[in-house]
């Protein structure tokens, strides 16, 4: 089987929802080779050549220095047929879920977006991806020959392995059309050093128990202290206390951390549905009769504003041995 | 300007999922139903372009005759016209694949819709219309401008904003924070029961995905309780000590 994984980067480096669906790709087995696309990929690709990859195929043309959703679906149709790609595998980042529908379209090929886990059945593939903000979830099968998924971010292990080999680097001659660049990105502007809920390993999120928006030092010094991103509930990003892009719950982002701790957080439905796929859940809370201690494996009782400054103090001890 | 808006017909948030008999679905018993809260943003848009520009919206929706809801929550809030595509939808192609047929001819000057509908969550949509329709799009948009026949889009990213520019017509794919969208007026509501919605029998395209099983997670959690009982610092201890050692997170 010819699996391809497109290589996403930010400023000059392999994004690691790309390095982890090179993960994904090895728990399938077969030939994994990588995609990169943009105006000069020689940087990246002397990156990916460090990777367990069989092979890596380039498209560059200098219109792509900016982001172009389209041109780049286009580039990764091309590449896919050259690499003679069975499936196609691509992080389920921001461009990635704008990406691999484009590419589904282009192949005539049926694409799973947001797979949480591969399994296999009677030799086919079975993805399992969340539904209902991850309230269910389906056990999907794409019918045609060639098959696209995108990979939630934080699942699978970013693969750094070295290259048995030495992967050979193709470039591929991509004819592009002026109409190819109808969507021209002009900027990227980053919040510097805020890690993404979406992506992030450990997150502290706070609710409407932290009483106001003059509080939320509590909460940072908790997430630093782990290394963690902040996240909010809709309650007080509605408030205007938080941004939106903090917030976790079905009409926020949905999340699959290694540990979520939720500080002053009830516990609504819509919030579970968010964080409920995290792998532990930790809730601090002075109501016992709190929902959310129901989905916790761990529950603290008390007050949140003791609580947090003397739970910072003990993770920066854990965390500095 | 010609505007369409995409809408769909999903179940609210605060409903417990319960799986159908044939284990592949939703059981729809006892469920409300609602406009996909993300498309509400797409209307409240249309509606602001349209009182600036002068236009017509029209809301299409794809689905079985309770879709109409969804369409009669739009015409509230202030579209004009509905269409409801009747036809099987088993996947995602099939519904991107109707509503390009039915778009296309119509020639919008810009197609509005969510970023996801709150069922599936495929995020697909906006992208699959795309290259149906051979038109730029722009998802998780939460500013757009539109000017001299060209819109900016400010897209939602991991940590930040990316600034789009498109050429019209385009395809635009709401997120929460575009705008805040008006709540219908009781004479707004009446009005609608008068506005049409046409009915078309849609073309369904052959699948490409097929779900085998729906399920629901059952993942058991430990649910240990500590007690701070007035004393947090000896709590904080306990609970570090159980991540680090019992949970091995930390």
């Amino acid at each position: 089987m010819n699996i391809l994984v497109y290589l996403e980067d930010r400023n000059g480096q392999i994004r690691k929802p790309s390095l982890e669906a090179i993960g994904a790709a090895h728990s399938m087995g077969g030939n994994i080779s990588a995609a990169i696309i943009s105006a000069d990929t020689s940087a990246i690709a002397t990156q990916a050549k460090e990777l367990n990859l069989a092979a890596i195929y380039t498209a560059s043309d200098s219109r792509l220095a900016n982001y172009s959703p389209r041109a780049t679906g286009c580039a990764l149709a091309e590449i896919a047929k050259q690499a003679k790609a069975d499936v196609i595998l691509i992080g389920a980042t921001g461009r990635g879920k704008d990406l691999a529908p484009r590419l589904a379209i282009r192949l005539e090929a049926g694409y799973v977006p947001d797979v949480t886990a591969f399994a296999t059945e009677n030799g086919e593939i079975i993805a399992i991806h969340p539904v209902y903000a991850g309230k269910a979830q389906m056990n999907v099968r794409v019918t045609t020959p060639i098959k696209v998924y995108s990979t939630r971010p934080n699942l699978w292990k970013a693969s750094k392995d070295a290259p048995a080999g030495q992967p050979e680097v193709t470039n591929v001659n991509v004819s592009f059309e002026d109409s190819d660049f109808k969507e021209r990105t002009k900027e990227l502007v980053l919040a510097q050093g805020k890690l993404d809920v979406a992506e992030a390993d450990i997150i502290v999120s706070g609710g409407r128990g932290m009483r106001g928006p003059e509080n939320w030092q509590l909460i940072e010094n908790l997430a630093a202290a782990f290394g963690a991103a902040t996240g909010a509930s809709r309650a007080v990003v509605d408030a205007g206390w938080r941004p939106h892009s903090e917030q976790v719950g079905q009409t926020g982002k949905t999340v699959s951390p290694t540990l979520y701790v939720a500080v002053g957080i009830s516990g609504a439905v819509q919030h579970l549905a968010g964080m409920s796929s995290s792998k532990t859940i930790v809730a601090i809370n002075k109501d016992e009769n709190a929902p959310i201690f129901s989905l916790a494996d761990y529950g603290l009782v008390g007050d949140a504003f003791e609580i947090l400054p003397a739970l910072t103090e003990e993770i920066k001890k854990l965390r500095s041995h | 300007m010609n505007i369409i808006v995409c809408v769909s017909h999903v179940p609210d948030t605060t409903t417990r999922i319960n799986l159908a008999s044939d284990a592949k679905s939703m059981d729809p018993a006892g469920v409300k139903f609602i406009l996909n809260p993300y498309d509400e943003f797409a209307v409240e848009e249309a509606l602001r372009l349209r009182d600036k520009m002068k236009g017509e919206i029209t809301a299409i929706s794809i689905g079985a005759d309770n879709s109409k809801e969804a369409i009669r929550q739009a015409l509230a809030m202030g579209a004009d016209k509905g269409i409801l595509v009747k036809g099987e939808k088993t996947d995602s192609f099939q519904v991107a694949k109707m509503l390009a047929d039915v778009i296309k001819p119509l020639n919008p000057d810009l197609i509005l819709m969510g970023k996801q509908s709150i069922d599936f969550d495929g995020m697909e949509m906006a992208p699959m219309l795309s290259e149906l329709l051979d038109l730029p799009a722009a998802t998780v948009v939460v500013a757009l401008t539109i000017e001299d026949g060209k819109a900016t889009a400010e897209k939602e990213v991991e940590g930040g904003r990316e600034m789009i520019e498109l050429d019209m017509p385009c395809i635009i794919a709401a997120q929460k924070g575009l705008n805040d969208p008006r709540y219908p007026s009781l004479p707004n509501i009446m009005k609608a029961k008068q506005k049409p919605i046409q009915e078309i029998q849609g073309t369904a395209a052959t699948a490409r995905t097929e779900i085998l099983q729906m399920t629901k997670p059952d993942k058991k959690r430990a649910n240990k309780i500590i007690k701070s009982d007035g004393n947090s610092t000896a709590a904080a201890h306990e609970l570090a000590r159980l991540l680090h050692e019992e949970a091995k997170v930390i």
